[in-house]
């Protein structure tokens, strides 16, 4: 089936079969590679992508039920000529190793730190209990939080 | 539409359905996307009572359901922050799983599931809507609206077992409900039976020691221990526990007794401090249940 979203601010369509799901869709079907596919059950939170501006793991949402709707995936964030404070936090933290929970970590930075720019531990930890990284022990992850959210208070790009 | 295609399979947050097309486990013929039902998604208080929508998700209840207090803290159990945008209660109970965290909720509330077809709408006691793990009493040709319950006055708690704080299905999670005008204690029990349960005989007993000691018409008249113990093995002894890979029977039951001594005890310290009181007892945001 045809499917139209508006993806980082585009429209796409993509021709998928229709028990695809929206992960399926970005990266097979329009070569959006960032958001991972692992678990294919919302355990990790590696395919952490925006629909409608709400946090989702695309391997649970249908492509289907991305007809219309406007997703945002990592890619929207930076690129290697200017990377998104998330980003750059994460760089200079040294919260990555093996790379793969990254770009789902980083979304859901974004997303928490759009919503509560100066969150406590508490809450970030719980804001990340989607997102699975079985390499750091995330204790440089929440370190880039704090770094992002700091540099993103004081209006850096 | 589900009339013209009773084989079509309802879809709404995915995060059931999602993992079996995933995991090549189901290929229904049909799908039926019922995200976008406005309908679905609104919830309502109605003649002293309250519907809430099957496509209501649960970060949505989290955030304006407050007054529900056990709902809300089973909510913020659900999954993850990206689970519980998309997870919905429709979801738990067309699942029919005994582990859905809303559904204990909804059985302490004695919810009645609003059912629709063209045309019609019928409501079924939650009771006979979660017939056996993972069965139900939807007809092919129906779709769940959501379910209503009355409002009480009187305090209630959700908790719940597992591993971690997160992504947990529950290894058991009990429900507890004081309800004020009718004088009831109402306790619910997830993970621990073929379906949500509920402790009737312990639930009659408490009702019963709170009246012998007066507690109902003066809420700083103290429970006898031995009647909070009482009730705590009661509710232990209504759990249908199996072993499995998330818990033995022995822990789970064990568990029940636990939380329900803690229900219990966090319920009456509520009546005693009143609102607004700190407490040990989980967070909560109004007396309403």
């Amino acid at each position: 089936m045809l499917i139209r979203a508006k993806i980082n601010g585009e429209w796409r369509t993509a021709e998928v079969w229709p028990g695809a799901s929206l992960l399926f869709m970005l990266r097979e079907h329009l070569a959006l590679a960032g958001a991972k596919n692992a678990c294919e059950q919302g355990e990790c939170g590696s395919c952490s992508v925006w629909l409608d501006g709400e946090l989702v793991c695309a391997c649970l949402v249908l492509a289907a039920q991305a007809q219309d709707r406007e997703v945002r995936t990592v890619e929207a964030l930076g690129d290697s000529s200017g990377l998104h404070p998330v980003q750059e936090a994460f760089v200079e933290a040294g919260a990555v190793q093996c790379g793969f929970c990254t770009p789902g970590l980083i979304v859901a930075v974004a997303d928490l730190l759009g919503r509560v720019p100066s969150p406590d531990e508490s809450t970030v930890r719980e804001a990340l209990s989607g997102n699975l990284c079985r390499c750091t022990g995330y204790a440089k992850i929440l370190d880039a939080v704090r770094i992002a959210s700091a540099r993103l208070r004081a209006g850096a790009p | 539409m589900k009339a013209d295609h009773p084989d079509a399979v309802p879809i709404a947050g995915g995060t059931d359905l999602m993992v079996e097309l995933n995991f090549d486990r189901r290929r229904p013929a049909r799908l039926l996307d019922v995200s976008r039902l406005s309908a679905l998604r609104n919830w309502r208080r109605e003649d002293g009572t309250v519907f809430l929508g099957a496509g209501v998700p649960y970060s949505a209840i989290v955030r304006d359901l407050g007054a529900f207090t056990p709902l809300v803290q089973a909510s913020r159990t659900v999954g993850s922050p990206q689970i519980r945008n998309r997870g919905t209660v429709g979801g738990n109970l067309g699942t029919g799983s005994p582990a859905g965290d809303a559904l204990p909720v909804l059985a302490a509330y004695d919810a009645e599931v609003v059912l629709g077809k063209a045309g019609a709408i019928r409501t079924v006691p939650w009771r006979q809507f979660l017939v056996g793990p993972k069965k139900t009493a939807i007809a092919p040709d129906e779709l769940i609206l959501g379910a209503r319950w009355r409002i009480t006055r009187g305090p209630g708690s959700f908790s719940k077992v597992g591993p971690r704080n997160a992504m947990v299905i529950a290894i058991a999670s009990v429900c507890l409900v004081l309800d004020e005008e009718r004088r009831e204690i109402r306790v619910a029990l997830g993970s621990v039976g073929p379906t949500v349960l509920r402790a009737s005989e312990a639930e009659t007993h408490a009702a019963g020691a709170l009246v012998n000691a007066g507690a109902w018409d003066d809420p700083q008249t103290p429970l006898p221990p031995e009647a909070l113990e009482e009730f705590a093995r009661g509710v232990a002894a209504a759990a249908r526990p199996i072993d499995d890979v998330r818990g033995t029977s022995a822990y789970r039951r064990h568990v029940c007794g636990i939380l329900a001594r803690r229900a219990l005890t966090w319920a009456l310290q509520d009546r005693r401090s009143g609102p607004g009181r700190d407490h040990p007892g989980p967070p909560r945001q109004d007396r309403a249940c």
